[in-house]
């Protein structure tokens, strides 16, 4: 019980930034030992519930009152316990996204996307002082994903380095996925793809190009990038260094302009926080919020 | 309890022989039924005797089916999105569709199975129409899986185990789904039996045509050794029986694990426990509007009003309300229930459902399969068949209109956006179904399919359960003979105009509400 408790308390936790945010868990590295199966195992175990106790109890003095509400689930952010070489992460700091969807045209080219197959979509949102902001959302790469189980198929799947990718060869197109995504990240193919060019490698789920037709496809985090130190397609493009891909094994993150930051550092100290905490997800792509702030000023990059 | 088998009797004294032959030879024009007709006669006629329009009507349906079939080649051509389909809206007609048909299936057991088990004896007459109903609509409705995939041609990989995720409701769906059929193609068969035997007898001496001679040798083997005999019949009424039973929490399981495909998600609007119930109620309610429409037009259409009285539908008739009451009560409940928690999800799709985009749509169901049926009950003077038939007809209607208005607008909802925007127009909006030639025409061929797969299955199989009303006529007359008390339960009628016929619902029932002929 003491032990999940320090691994509780290991966890960096920032407060709480507004009253629609949730509170930011940042578990990373080698602190990502509690996981959710561990810590149901210790609580079924009788003496765990004294720790459940204990952990809601830290977590209500940690943080704003109404937090009272995220569950033990929201703490134990990492479930994998495989010992992958790596853990991909995302951060995209929406304080200097202006809208301009470089992202979203690169990754359609990249991947021969028809044009509303926008794997990472710019949202057009407003804070709440009234200031438009943009938000780009690719697949949040969950550990908890609701896409996976609802697949008749076993079409979908998470890869010890934390990506959920779909085997289009065998997703039949049910679409039961893309009911299940709480980001709307699925797109299907509702009709032949952007014809590609003959491509060296095979389509499979880290290079799924082209796109097959009847399929539900999505944001790979370029998978078949990544393993030789290139950031994805979306990151690279972004003249403004908004998207950072990180790695929470090695705790460092790379945007495309060129800024390496230490993961854990950069998401506590910006708040970082993750969308839609309470679907139970867990994503896997942290959000810099700051949109009431001017752009281009007050830019601290570790 | 007139349907328990009575030991002391022998088969043959309940097999009593038709008073009148009917005319045997094939022809094309439509012979008028006899004066006096013996139940097994009027089974039989349809069979023995073509209707007129019965080609001319195979034809027309079929030149529906092809229409439809034809659009599902430019779907699988052009892919999903000739559909209408799009990223916002990923679920729409096939989907609701999938949801109708397989519910409309529904009223067969409802009407056959649960009939039966409470032995209420007025259903008799009305059993071989509802199971083939049910029968046909089934794999009609299943058949939706198809052009509902956006990969049909992978349909095989729901059979190959390897590729099973048993966590899917969707593989849920399908195993229940198979397995109801399974259990409806057995329900259909187990009473059949008896009349296939009794059919073959009458087919034995009237092998004039090669199709005659075919139909004789397929009645003979799927009777199977079939004689009539205490023993065979006993066993036969307990299989049914026990079917009956099972049919049931088979058809519920069915229609709940198909909700479970929408609700098993985060989606506001499909996020709803009470699905499951409300995707019975629902499959009962248009399951039984089905049956009404379809025994009303069999009466027609195979003159079989000697038999299947006005009041048979009438009766049929209460049960759908009480269905779609029940449906209504179910409805105002969800609805009340997501306005009330207010969060963004629920209160953007509640308000586009009641007043936003998709008011019509629900509104229509409100009111032509709500209200309308209610109303029409409620009042004597349209308490009759020809009010029944109408409000079941609405009912068909507004259920499929009802099931879009499911399906449709939570799909369509945008999940990403801005908390504070002008009531979430920021961020993503909503997404629009567009119907297209394509999905109609599937669509309206599908629905063809299944007054065709009727006629031609009514003009196979005898449309009367013979066996089942000569047993219970039987059983009746002897309760009358043997005892003056009223435990003569009601009976059917086995013969139309000559002597006393007794009448299926002469008993303790309320005779003013009924639009006796
Ligand atoms: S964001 Fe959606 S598609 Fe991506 S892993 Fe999560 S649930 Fe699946
Ligand atoms: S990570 Fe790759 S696949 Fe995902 S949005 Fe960016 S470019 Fe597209």
């Amino acid at each position: 019980m003491s032990a999940d408790e320090q691994e509780q308390d290991e966890t960096h936790r920032a407060p709480v930034p507004s009253a629609h945010q949730q509170p930011v868990t940042v578990t990373t590295g080698k602190q990502r030992q509690l996981s959710r199966r561990r810590f149901l195992g210790a609580a079924a175990s009788g003496v765990g519930l004294a720790a459940v106790g204990s952990v809601g109890g830290a977590l209500i003095s940690r943080s704003a009152p109404s937090a009272a509400a995220p569950s033990h689930r929201d703490t134990g952010s990492a479930q994998t316990g495989a010992t992958a070489a790596h853990q991909w992460a995302m951060v995209i700091d929406l304080r200097y996204c202006n809208g301009c969807k470089a992202c979203t045209t690169a990754c359609e080219r990249y991947h021969y996307l028809h044009q509303d197959q926008t794997w990472i979509h710019v949202f057009t949102m407003q804070s709440e002082s009234g200031e438009q902001y943009y938000m780009p959302r690719p697949c949040m790469m969950c550990e908890d994903p609701a896409c996976v189980p609802v697949c008749p198929v076993s079409a979908n799947f998470r890869t010890a380095e934390g990506l959920v990718l779909v085997t289009q060869q065998r997703c039949v197109g049910t679409r039961i996925c893309m009911n299940a995504c709480p980001y709307q990240a699925r797109y299907f193919n509702w009709s032949a793809p952007v014809p590609a060019p003959r491509q060296p490698f095979p389509q499979e789920p880290a290079w799924p190009v082209p796109q097959v037709e009847g399929t539900v496809g999505k944001c790979v985090f370029c998978a078949a990038m990544l393993p030789s130190g290139r950031i994805p397609e979306c990151a690279s493009y972004c003249p403004m260094g908004v998207i950072y891909m990180g790695d929470l094994e090695s705790d460092i993150a790379v945007n495309g302009i060129g800024n390496v930051v230490t993961l854990s550092k950069f998401l506590t100290e910006n708040t970082a926080i993750r969308f839609k905490t309470t679907f139970g997800t867990h994503p896997r792509v942290w959000y810099i919020t700051g949109h009431g702030q001017t752009l281009d000023t007050d830019k601290e990059v570790a | 309890m007139s349907s328990r088998v009575e030991p002391l009797h022998s088969p043959q004294q309940d097999w009593r022989p038709g008073i009148l032959e009917p005319v045997e030879e094939t022809t094309d024009s439509e012979a008028p039924p006899p004066a006096i007709e013996t139940v097994r006669s009027a089974a039989m006629r349809p069979i023995l005797v073509r209707p007129k329009w019965f080609w001319p009507a195979v034809g027309a349906l079929s030149a529906v089916v092809a229409l439809g079939f034809s659009a599902w080649i430019v779907q699988l051509r052009t892919g999903l999105g000739s559909a209408g389909y799009n990223n916002q809206a990923f679920w729409a007609i096939y989907e609701a569709n999938l949801v109708t048909f397989i519910g409309v299936s529904y009223g067969g057991a409802v009407v056959s199975a649960i009939l039966r088990i409470t032995k209420t004896t007025w259903r008799a007459p009305l059993t071989r129409i509802a199971e083939a109903t049910a029968l046909v609509t089934l794999p009609i409705g299943m058949l939706f899986i198809v052009p509902h995939l956006g990969s049909s041609w992978k349909l095989w990989e729901l059979i190959w185990p390897p590729y099973w995720n048993l966590s899917s409701p969707i593989l849920w769906d399908f195993f229940a789904v198979s397995t109801y059929l399974l259990a409806t193609c057995v329900f259909f068969y187990l009473p059949l039996i008896a009349d296939l035997s009794i059919g073959a007898d009458r087919l034995a001496r009237l092998q004039t045509s090669p199709g005659r001679k075919l139909l004789y040798r397929a009645y003979r083997v799927l009777a199977g050794n079939y004689n009539g005999s205490l023993s065979q019949r006993r066993l036969l009424a307990g299989a049914i029986g026990l079917v009956a039973i099972m049919v049931i929490p088979m058809a519920v399981s069915v229609h709940s694990v198909l909700s479970f495909a929408f609700a098993s998600s985060s989606r506001p609007g499909y996020l709803e426990t009470i699905f499951p119930v409300y995707f019975v109620v629902a499959a009962l309610y248009s399951g039984v509007a089905l049956v009404v429409v379809v025994v009303a037009g069999a009466r027609r259409l195979f003159h079989l009003e000697a038999f299947i009285e006005r009041r048979h539908l009438v009766r049929l008739g209460f049960i759908m309300v009480a269905l779609g009451a029940a449906y209504l009560y179910l409805t105002f409940t969800e609805y009340l229930i997501d306005s009330y928690s207010n969060t963004t999800g629920n209160a953007a799709w509640v308000y586009q459902t009641l007043l936003g985009r998709y008011w019509m749509p629900f509104w229509f169901y409100f009111v032509a399969g709500g209200l309308v049926p209610i109303l029409i009950f409620m009042f004597r003077r349209t308490r009759n068949a020809t009010g029944v038939v109408t409000a079941a007809g609405l009912v068909l209607a507004a259920m499929w209109v009802k099931r879009l208005v499911i399906v449709i607008p939570p799909a369509t909802e945008p999940l990403v956006r801005s908390p504070f925007g002008p009531t979430g127009a920021l961020g993503l909006g909503w997404g629009t179904y567009h119907f297209t030639w394509v999905s109609i025409s599937i669509t309206v061929a599908m629905a063809a399919a299944i007054p065709l797969l009727l006629l031609i299955v009514f003009r196979l199989v005898p449309i009367l359960p013979v066996a089942e009303m000569e047993e219970l006529a039987a059983a009746a007359e002897r309760a009358e003979t043997t005892t003056t008390t009223k435990a003569a339960g009601p009976v059917v009628r086995l013969h139309a105009g000559g002597g006393a016929p007794v009448s299926a619902l002469d008993h303790g029932e309320t005779q003013g509400d009924d639009d006796d002929e």
